[in-house]
């Protein structure tokens, strides 16, 4: 199947259509709280949280003893909450700094949940297969039920995000003043701590706990180069993350062998990679071109002021000289002749030059701003 | 015990020791996540090594994924030093789309890699013995024992060659760069001698149990000392002792060699932050609800100073004037008196002479403000604390 045949099966194939929906829903609110993870500081947290995830699930299946999506996700929230806890008590409470302590949650959590599955696969119960597809996961094994969770969730999440948007942005750009205005700092920090875990349960059956943290990443930081408010920045980070998840499917489904996870994370990637080069404000590109224009002008306005001192030893501004004697200064071309030329700054006439009346004021002008 | 089993813990604990040296810089460093980052994005340098090699232990492997995980880094540095976005961002951005490319090209060419996904993340230690390095047809070992040796004692050559300017570097690295060690080279060094070894070590333990064995031992020995070669030597016995140790959970429960030897890592871990001496969470909340009680104290004390009328003395106004609880007004009281700080004579609180040179001292600390520690004073007055 090429990705043609994809986009005209993808209205009405079941199974294409359920997976590309649920990418795309994952990836829209992935990236809408991704934004707040990367705005906090906080972008590894969802790494060591979707590793702090795989312990719940096994749990969750050793307890009960199903693979029942909704129960095995459980698991996961209050295992990723507990590890999201733990790192916070041990950045508060002891000198581990936040690098060592998300470290150690995610591999110390990852080796005991590895423990745990490989404990599973031993045992003579033929029902655990399947249990590791969270570690790269598996989006061809979204059915309607989990997309209409996942469907749900965001839907949650967005009113939630509405009700307190003034106490998030807020939170997030100034958190001692709004401690001082008065609000609970400490419960919407939680609010949007457990979103973010949230969110990085759901896409652990698609994308799987190793990719999951640039699922919620890469939107968010790809977002955050064309725009400087919040709220545009939600916005772009969804629609980004969204198109990560529709195009991630189409080309694994239009390949054989490809797991969808890492070919999300790649395109997700892509969008990162065109963000940081193009973006116009503070793209690589642009960055580096107005550099250019920047180093030009000033060069320019060098020699303008090196004519303009040898001019006003002159009575007569526009008295003629020869060219040879700007060879000797820095910065002199042709070229910035001719531009200084057209800018109507000096007249050439042979091998001589004068200053123009224009050229004199701009001089006269330019250190004086 | 058989020979593999004797083999496979050996090749365990020089894995330990060789991911634990570099650890303990890492920590300190707050570079932690780097080795996180290095042991994902290694995959690619492995996979197209191992096209190349055909051979999972070739020294010509490890190098070429080595050099990826230097590359990683460089990467690193490199987004965040455009100003788009924050290092950890750049971190969380960089691996994870290695990674991918990595799991892509082993998926691609499953037929031709004897490389599955599941021993990237896991590794195979209890496999390492059946590989033998065989040298003009006598069996000397396992190979991948040899390999470890080999970069564990590279590894330990290089500590003991630039302990000194590696401790300078770590700690201050103007002070470094002034004496003339470069914290750039250190830098460097220190990443390569990482990545080789959690290439080595890869093998073994897999790409993320190896990030625990490099962070665990060293930040549980953190909690414990801040003395850089007692740091090393704590966390080189952590790692190999919980290396032994999970090797023979995981041989009772029949599962992952290294799950276990994570997970022992682990309850380590949270036994010495629940109880080391100083920097345990319980004597960290002891002594905050220690200092609480005295700076309760003091704040009384002082308004005992402030008023001389018996009105604002009496101790059931306290109770109402400072605002608090029941129980909480009768800890300090009872602390002040056990400190023989005040007298109560028919509910009336006065200052004793010890009381009152305390307090002066400690207010003419408030207003001075200057640097000296109020628990010095406070190890002078009190005998009993709060």
């Amino acid at each position: 199947m090429d990705i043609k045949e994809y986009f005209s099966l993808v209205f009405s194939d079941y199974t294409l259509r359920t997976i590309t929906l649920g990418t795309a829903i994952l990836g829209a609110i992935c990236g809408m709280l991704g934004s707040f993870a990367v705005l906090r500081k906080q972008s590894l947290l969802g790494d060591a949280i979707s590793h702090a995830a795989l312990p719940g699930i096994a749990l969750a299946f050793i307890i009960t003893g199903t693979k029942d999506t909704n129960l095995l996700l459980l698991g996961a929230l209050v295992s990723g909450l507990i590890g999201t806890f733990w790192i916070r008590g041990m950045i508060t409470k002891t000198h581990l700094k936040s690098d060592t302590a998300l470290g150690l949650i995610l591999s110390l959590f990852f080796g005991f949940g590895m423990l745990l599955l490989t404990f599973i696969q031993k045992q003579p119960n033929a029902n655990q297969a399947g249990l590791d597809k969270y570690l790269f996961g598996q989006a061809a094994t979204l059915v309607e039920k989990d997309v209409t969770l996942m469907a749900i969730v965001t839907g949650v999440c967005l009113v939630v995000l509405l009700l307190f948007w003034k106490e998030f942005k807020i939170l997030l750009f100034d958190a001692d003043y709004t401690k001082t205005l008065g609000f609970n700092t400490r419960f919407i920090d939680v609010l949007i701590t457990f979103f973010i875990v949230l969110a990085i349960v759901l896409g652990l059956q698609t994308v799987g706990v190793v990719l999951m943290s640039a699922m919620l990443l890469a939107p968010a930081a790809a977002a955050r180069q064309w725009t400087n408010k919040l709220s545009v920045m939600i916005v772009l980070a969804a629609i980004f993350g969204a198109f990560s998840g529709v195009f991630g499917t189409a080309i694994s489904a239009s390949q054989n062998n490809l797991s969808t996870g890492p070919v999300i994370v790649l395109v997700a990637a892509v969008f990162v990679l065109f963000s940081f080069i193009f973006s116009p404000g503070r793209g690589i590109l642009f960055k580096q071109i107005r550099f250019w224009q920047n180093r030009r002008d000033l060069k320019l306005q060098k020699t303008l002021q090196f004519m303009f001192d040898i001019a006003k030893t002159h009575e007569d501004i526009s008295h003629p000289h020869a060219i040879k004697i700007l060879n000797n200064f820095q910065g002199f071309t042709r070229g910035s002749l001719k531009e200084m030329e057209e800018k109507k700054w000096v007249e050439v006439q042979g091998q001589k030059w004068s200053l123009t009346q224009d050229g004199y004021n701009a001089a006269e002008n330019l250190y004086k701003q | 015990m058989s020979l593999p089993q004797i083999e496979i813990q050996l090749i365990a604990a020089i894995v330990a020791i060789a991911c634990a040296i570099p650890g303990v810089f890492l920590v300190l460093r707050k570079m932690a996540l780097i080795s996180d980052a290095i042991s994902h994005s290694i995959l690619p340098g492995i996979v197209i090594g191992f096209f190349l090699t055909e051979d999972l232990n070739s020294p010509w492997l490890i190098l070429l994924a080595a050099v990826t995980g230097v590359i990683t880094v460089v990467l690193v540095e490199a987004i965040q030093k455009t100003g788009l976005v924050k290092e950890d961002t750049a971190i969380g951005l960089v691996f994870p789309a290695l990674f991918s490319i990595g799991v892509i090209l082993i998926a691609k060419n499953a037929n031709d890699v004897h490389l599955d996904v599941d021993a990237v993340l896991l590794g195979e230690l209890a496999f390492a013995p059946f590989d033998r390095l065989m040298v003009a047809g006598t069996d000397i070992g396992p190979k991948s024992l040899w390999v470890m040796g080999i970069i564990l004692s590279i590894t330990i050559g290089l500590l003991i060659a630039f302990f000194k300017e590696l401790k300078v570097s770590t700690f201050d690295a103007g002070l470094s760069s002034a004496l003339g060690f470069s914290p750039v080279v250190l830098h460097y060094g220190l990443m390569s001698v990482s990545s080789v070894t959690v290439v080595g070590a890869f093998d073994a333990v897999g790409a993320v149990l190896v990030v625990a064995l490099m962070i665990a031992p060293a930040a549980t020995a953190y909690l414990l000392t801040s003395d850089l070669k007692k740091m090393l030597g704590l966390s080189i016995l952590f790692g190999v002792s919980s290396a032994i140790a999970g090797y023979w959970v995981a041989h009772l429960l029949d599962a992952s060699i290294s799950g276990s030897m994570t997970t022992v890592l682990g309850v380590v871990f949270l036994m010495v932050y629940l109880f080391a001496p100083n920097k345990g969470l319980i004597a960290v909340m002891y002594r905050q609800k220690q200092q609480r009680t005295e700076v309760s104290l003091l704040t009384f004390l002082l308004h005992l100073n402030n008023h001389t009328e018996e009105s604002e003395r009496h101790i059931n106004h306290l109770n109402e004037h400072i605002n608090w609880q029941r129980v909480r007004s009768q800890t300090v009281l009872d602390l002040a008196q056990k400190n023989n700080m005040i007298t109560i004579t028919d509910s009336i609180v006065t200052l004793t002479s010890k009381g009152k040179e305390f307090t002066d001292l400690a207010l003419e600390y408030i207003i001075t403000n200057k640097d000296e520690k109020i628990e010095h004073m406070k190890d002078n007055f009190f005998l009993f604390r709060g």
